[in-house]
Parts: C-alpha cells; sequence; structure tokens
C-alpha cells in the first residue's frame, strides 16, 4: 500500500481543525461589534454613549445666568470662590426647568463643618472653628449668612 | 386587534430600518467635539485642599458611584519627619464625610486628593484581555460597560487602586475624567464641587490652559514616578512621604 | 487604625479592602500546572527514553486531559459576565497575557494533547467501534473520525506523528503553565507577584505537582483495578519527582533570599505579611509540610534501601504532602499578593465562604470534577496495556 493511503486518516484531525477554524471565523464576523477597533482596540461607539451620560451638576455658569444678583451678592465675600452647587447640590434639573425641581437647602451644621471644623491638616488660610466651642448648639446661619459669611 | 400581514410587512420593515439606521456610527468629531484636539489631564495643588470631601460627594452624585466604592476619595496624611516612610493615613468612607475634629497635631499632615490619574502608558489598559477598558483618542482611560468581563485583571494591575468592580453592574467601574461633561465644555464634578478650585481639570493641548503656567512655575510629582505610567494627574506641593 | 472595616489594619485605598481575585483564581493556576507536570512526565518515556515510566504513559495523558478541560471552569464562575468570554478569542487585546493565554491553551488542548491521545489510542478506538454495542459504539465511532485504518504501517505513522507531537508538546507545556506565571509576574503594580522568577517558578512547581498526581493516580487506579504496581516504574517517577522538587525549591528560595537581601520599599511590608497573615499558610503548610518534609521523605527513598511496601506508604505520604503544597504556593501567591495595600501601609483580611459563587464548596467539587472526568476517561481509554488485544 502506499505511504499516502496510510497516513491518509490524519487528514481527519486536520479537517476537524480547519472546520472548527470556519466555523470560528464566521462566529467572529457575525458577533464582533461593527465599530470594534475603529480608534483602538475597543469598541468605538463606546465613546459616543459616554458622553451620553446624564449630566447631574449644571456648572457655575448656569446658576450665574439665572441668579446674577446672587453672584453679585456672593462677589465680595469669602466664599466668592465656592461653586453654587458645591452647597446647593446638583442642579442640572433645575437649570433645564426650575419649577421642575425646587432645590433644597442644604443641611448646615454638617456641611459647614465638613470645611471649617478645626483639623491639624488643613492648611492655614482657611478660617477653622473647633464648633463645640465656637457656638455650642447653634447653628451656623444663626449668625451667618452663607453667601457673604464674614460677620 | 387583528393585524393585517401588510401591517406586519410595514412594521417589520420600519422596526429593519430603523436597527440599519441606529447602527453603530461614532466618529470622534460629533456634535462639534473633536478628540484629537484635545488631551486631558488634571492638576492637584496638596496645599489647597482642604479635606472636606466635596469632590468625593459630587462625583457619588454625578455619576451613581455605588456606596463603599470610589472613583475619587481623599487621604489624610501624618508624617512624622523622623519617619516618613510610615505616616499615619486615613480615609473614611473615602472622605465622602469629611473627618473627625482634629485640632492639635504637631506632626506633619495634610489632604490627598486621589483620582485615576488617566496614564499615558496604563497598565491597566495593556492588560485587558478583550479591550474593554481603552485609551480614548483625547487621553482619557475609559471602560466599556457593554464588553467588560468582569475578570478584575485591570484591577490587579492599577498601581494606584482607582479601579473597582460595581457590585451591580459586575463590570469595572473608574474615574472617566466625567468624559460626558468635559466633551460639552463643562469641567469635572469633582473640579466644580471644590471649594479652593485644590483640583483643576486640565487640557495639554490647549494653549490657553492654565496647566502650562502651573507646570512651569511649580515644583510637581505624579504618583509613584517609578511605575513610568505617564500619569497625567498633577500635584503641587506633594510630600514625599504620600504613598 | 481603620475600625470601619473589620479584618484591615493600617491603610489600604478605599477602593482595595476587598479581594479581587478568590479561591477560584488559586484553582486555576493548579489545575493547569497539574496539566503541565502530567505531560512532562508523559514526554519524559515518549522523548526522552525513560522506559521505566512507559505504564504511567496514557494515564498521565488523560490526568492531563481531564485537568484541562476542567481548568477553564474556575475562571468562568468568577467572570463577573461568563456570557462574554468567547470576546477573547473574538478579539485578544495582544498585549493582554490573560488573552494569548487562551490561544495557549486552545492550542495545546486542540494540536497537542487531543491528537496525541487519539493517536496513541487509535487502534483501540477502532476495534472498540467494532465490538461495542449501543450507545458506546457511537462514541467510539465518532471518535475514529471515520477512519477504520489500524495496519501495522498505519500505527507506525501514527507513531512517529506521535513523537513529533510530543516534542511540540513539551515547549508547548512550558508555555501553558509559564504562561500563568506570567500572568502575575509582569504585573507590576504588585510587589509579591511582579519578578521574571515567577514564570520559572510557576512551571517547575506544576512539573512537581503533576508528577507527584500521576504518581498517586497511578497507585490509586492500581489499587482500585486490583492490578500489581510496577515498582520500576514508581521508583522512577519517584526520582524524578525528587530532582525535580529540588529545582523547585532551589528557585523558591532564590526568589525569597533576593528579596530580603535587596530589601526595597515592598520588603517590610511583604515581611511582615508572611509572618503574620500568611503565616501558617507560606512558612508551615507551603515551606514545612509542603516542600521540605516530602523532600526529606524522598530523599530517604533514594539514599537507603526501604522495602517495596514501606516506599509506597513514603510515596503516598510525600505526594499527598507535595499536592497540598502546591496548592498552598499557589494560594500564597494569588491570595498573598492581595492581602497587603499597594500603598505599603496596611493589611486586609480574605474571607473564604462556603456556600457562594466563590467559595469553598464550589471550589471542592471543581478539584473533585476531574477525577470523575478522569474515570470516564479510564472506562473509555483504559490506560493500562493487559487490557487490550496483544
Amino acid at each position: 500500500m502506499s505511504r499516502w493511503k496510510e497516513a491518509a486518516h490524519l487528514i481527519r484531525p486536520a479537517l476537524v481543525f480547519l472546520a472548527l477554524s470556519v466555523v470560528f471565523l464566521l462566529v467572529r464576523r457575525a458577533v464582533v461589534p461593527a465599530s470594534f477597533g475603529q480608534f483602538g482596540h475597543y469598541r468605538g461607539a463606546v465613546l459616543e454613549e459616554v458622553r451620553k451620560l446624564p449630566i447631574r451638576f449644571a456648572g457655575q455658569q448656569a446658576c450665574a445666568d439665572c441668579h446674577p444678583e446672587v453672584v453679585t451678592a456672593r462677589a465680595k465675600g469669602h466664599h466668592r470662590g465656592v461653586a453654587c452647587e458645591t452647597c446647593h447640590g446638583p442642579l442640572n434639573k433645575h437649570a433645564q426647568d426650575p419649577s421642575a425641581l425646587k432645590p433644597e437647602k442644604p443641611v448646615v451644621t454638617v456641611l459647614c463643618r465638613s470645611c471649617h471644623e478645626k483639623d491639624s491638616a488643613k492648611p492655614a488660610f482657611l478660617k477653622q472653628v473647633v464648633t463645640a466651642e465656637h457656638a455650642g448648639d447653634a447653628a451656623c446661619q444663626s449668625c451667618h449668612n452663607a453667601h457673604t459669611p464674614k460677620l | 386587534m387583528d393585524v393585517t400581514r401588510r401591517e406586519l410587512l410595514t412594521d417589520a420593515g420600519k422596526a429593519l430600518l430603523l436597527l440599519l439606521a441606529s447602527a453603530e456610527s461614532a466618529s470622534p468629531a460629533d456634535e462639534g467635539y473633536d478628540a484629537t484636539k484635545h488631551w486631558w489631564g488634571m492638576t492637584i495643588d496638596i496645599e489647597k485642599c482642604i479635606g472636606c470631601g466635596a469632590c468625593a460627594r459630587a462625583c457619588e452624585q454625578e455619576n451613581d458611584v455605588p456606596e463603599g466604592f470610589f472613583r475619587t476619595w481623599i487621604e489624610r496624611y501624618e508624617v512624622d519627619p523622623l519617619n516618613p516612610e510610615h505616616p499615619t493615613v486615613t480615609s473614611p468612607n473615602g472622605g465622602k464625610d469629611g473627618w473627625p475634629p482634629a485640632p492639635d497635631s504637631n506632626l506633619k499632615s495634610f489632604f490627598v486628593p486621589k483620582l485615576c490619574n488617566h496614564c499615558t502608558d496604563s497598565p491597566c489598559v495593556q492588560v485587558c484581555p478583550v479591550g474593554a477598558t481603552f485609551d480614548s483618542p483625547d487621553g482619557v482611560v475609559l471602560v466599556d460597560d457593554d464588553y467588560c468581563l468582569g475578570c478584575r485583571y485591570c484591577i490587579q494591575a492599577c498601581p494606584y487602586g482607582c479601579r473597582f468592580i460595581h457590585p451591580k453592574k459586575q463590570t469595572v467601574g473608574k474615574c472617566t475624567l466625567c468624559y460626558h461633561r468635559i466633551t460639552q465644555g463643562l469641567t469635572t464634578a469633582c473640579c466644580e464641587a471644590c471649594p479652593t478650585s485644590a483640583r483643576t481639570l486640565a487640557d495639554f493641548k490647549n494653549p490657553k490652559d492654565p496647566v502650562h503656567q502651573f507646570l512651569h512655575e511649580n515644583k510637581v510629582q505624579v504618583l509613584k514616578p517609578q511605575m513610568a505610567t505617564r500619569s497625567k494627574v498633577y500635584y503641587r506641593a506633594l510630600d514625599g512621604a504620600v504613598r | 487604625m481603620m475600625a470601619i472595616h473589620p479584618g484591615v489594619e493600617g491603610f489600604m485605598y478605599p477602593n482595595e479592602i476587598e479581594l479581587q481575585w478568590s479561591i477560584l483564581i488559586v484553582l486555576y493556576p493548579y489545575v493547569t500546572g497539574l496539566v503541565a507536570g502530567a505531560f512532562i512526565l508523559a514526554s519524559l518515556e515518549r522523548v526522552f527514553n525513560v522506559s521505566a515510566v512507559k505504564p504511567t504513559y496514557r494515564l498521565a495523558l488523560l490526568t492531563a486531559l481531564a485537568f484541562l478541560l476542567v481548568a477553564p471552569l474556575p475562571l468562568q464562575l468568577h467572570l463577573g459576565h461568563p456570557e462574554r468570554s468567547l470576546e477573547m478569542y473574538l478579539t485578544p487585546h495582544r498585549s493582554s497575557a490573560m488573552a494569548m493565554f487562551g490561544f495557549v491553551y486552545l492550542w495545546y488542548l486542540l494540536v497537542v494533547l487531543l491528537v496525541e491521545i487519539w493517536l496513541d489510542y487509535r487502534a483501540e478506538i477502532v476495534e472498540r467501534a467494532q465490538s461495542s454495542r449501543g450507545l458506546l459504539r457511537w462514541i467510539y465511532k465518532a471518535l475514529t473520525l471515520g477512519s477504520t485504518n489500524i495496519s501495522p504501517a498505519s500505527r507506525r505513522i501514527d507513531d512517529r506523528v506521535g513523537y513529533i507531537v510530543t516534542i511540540i508538546g513539551i515547549p508547548s507545556a512550558f508555555l501553558l503553565h509559564g504562561y500563568v506565571g506570567f500572568i502575575f509576574g509582569s504585573v507590576k503594580a504588585n510587589a509579591w507577584w511582579s519578578t521574571p522568577l515567577m514564570p520559572i517558578v510557576f512551571l517547575f512547581s506544576a512539573m512537581v505537582s503533576g508528577i507527584a498526581a500521576v504518581m498517586m493516580l497511578y497507585m490509586l487506579v492500581s489499587w482500585l483495578q486490583k492490578r500489581a504496581i510496577e515498582m520500576m516504574c514508581l521508583d522512577t517517577i519517584a526520582k524524578y519527582l525528587f530532582y525535580v522538587f529540588l529545582v523547585d525549591f532551589s528557585l523558591e528560595m532564590l526568589d525569597l533570599i533576593h528579596r530580603i537581601y535587596e530589601a526595597d520599599e515592598s520588603f517590610r511590608t511583604l515581611d511582615f505579611m508572611v509572618q503574620s497573615r500568611l503565616y501558617l499558610s507560606h512558612v508551615v503548610v507551603q515551606i514545612l509540610l509542603g516542600t521540605c518534609l516530602p523532600l526529606l521523605l524522598l530523599a530517604a527513598t533514594q539514599v537507603f534501601s526501604l522495602g517495596a511496601a514501606v516506599r509506597r506508604r513514603l510515596y503516598v505520604a510525600s505526594g499527598l504532602l507535595t499536592l497540598i503544597g502546591i496548592f498552598a504556593m499557589r494560594w500564597n501567591v494569588v491570595i498573598g499578593g492581595q492581602l497587603f495595600s499597594k500603598s505599603y501601609l496596611g493589611y486586609t483580611t480574605y474571607k473564604l465562604e462556603f456556600a457562594t459563587r466563590e467559595g469553598l464548596l464550589p471550589s471542592v467539587l471543581l478539584m473533585l470534577l476531574p477525577l470523575a472526568i478522569l474515570w470516564v476517561l479510564i472506562k473509555l481509554l483504559p490506560p493500562f496495556e493487559e487490557q487490550h488485544a496483544a
């Protein structure tokens, strides 16, 4: 018998591999997302998807557009560099449709302390107090106006 | 309600057309935003950080960050100059609720906000087996939620501990530099909320961006420079004790 | 101290308190290690003509196959989205060792192991396709892949091709487990993992565990099938186990000594971790009970003349200790590498649960599954000579 006939059975596993490879390539063509590889080794469409995520904080400019009088009032005070939403929370919904969401007043006791409670790690330029000794139980806003905090 | 064959076919045809129309076609130049014109990063001034936690809270609210995990957080350091290799560091709930009062200390102490460094040579992108995390054309390291397997290799590879597995989505979450905001002309939520402007978004490709002056005039450092990840978050006044 | 998180000592970055890779990821290198080791033992006879171990040749191949089939399962169980795991083959990221490993696994399974087993068993498969009945007949018929030529000439060709496949198989087996070592060793962020020695250490400990596994299975299967154990074979396997173990031990000691000597930034943290959280699993289980003791027992069989029964008992004891010790090594690498903070300022604890997706129960079941598969394979493709027609 010829050598090749004796080795013919080796074709069979080879054919199995070939079939598997073909199936693999077909599956690949069908399943891999179309935009994959567009800008790099990732699904190009995801950039657009991430860009479309919802915005919660409107940004200082949006507040200033409707409330210029507050901006003016704060302009000379120590809090002029603090964005409105830092204390008032995310307000993009309100900026888009003011009547849809009325902003709530921030919880003063916790909020003021987070910045102004004395901590040796805080830089010296920041006014700090030990609130327990500073005003006892009194609420911060009973003496201070948050927009123009200096007494 | 009886549906005629004609109605069924027209509805199917419409659905097919809609499907084809909504097929993926993204370009970085969509809607006026050209990714090739931006190269994003951040600057952080340690001497301005007051450890208020507003940035971490704002990030949580902007990005629906799950409880117990952090896209950004603040660390409080106390350094004994005689033993700088062993600072005392705390970060209770990532600093979101601030710290308990600590009026007296003669140790050097300060706050360090941390986030994803959006490294140019990020080891996390290098190890992702499928291309679910990647570097965007404008230098932001992002995660594709629909592609991530949740294998966690990138979390292991990140030297800075900025990645986590989202407990519900079972995919990797991390700081996106508020990509959805910065591509629309807004700043990141953390920079927006910071009351002292300790954190500032930087666009290295913008010649007018204050980052150029910042880098020129100040002594700056990145975290773990020995990792050679080419981090794009630059710290001013970063103490050697910072890990 | 962080009182908020029980089990945390010192400072951890907030996101790294909970471990990312669990016991399932300990299982995975353990199982692939057994595969590589079993195959190397099989190749000893085929390529290096160590004829003494011939009785275990087929058993070693079947063992490798049983474990290789189970290897992806702990990974699938661990993934957040196992339904997306095909992405590793469809869009592999070439810079990722994990992605490239998927192809090494596939290559090894299809081109090396299955082909070699098929070529070696082909004659028996064809015979059984003709002689058996019912479902078994269909199974054997399928396994013949449609060819019934088992003439002596074709079998000589099978032998020749099988030899070449084994030759390709040896570096493939090295690659299989070396790659797993590289998956850990290439992570610069992790001081416990990052070392060029990692692939080598993994490979040698794989060989140790694989050889020990085949040695134990040979004794077990012989005992179950009530056949005599060929002591020449067993002694030779034990001898190779001993020598490979010596190399493995030296490599691990080299890594340890190197770390102690250089004492870089991470050293104090790692040293403390080994002496506290990792003491039991590293010093006691891996080093003392899992390496030193079996080495002593094996050395005793090499140095002293002991009776066959005594030698068998020593082999069982050292084999068992070895298998436990190599498991501990995997545990210490995977879990140990996550117990310390990347800030080098703190430590956390691993909470191993029982009946959860990544708990102890599925792990135990996953380790028993290859034995079940092996049992089926042994019934289907008997590994020992006397059961075939001459």
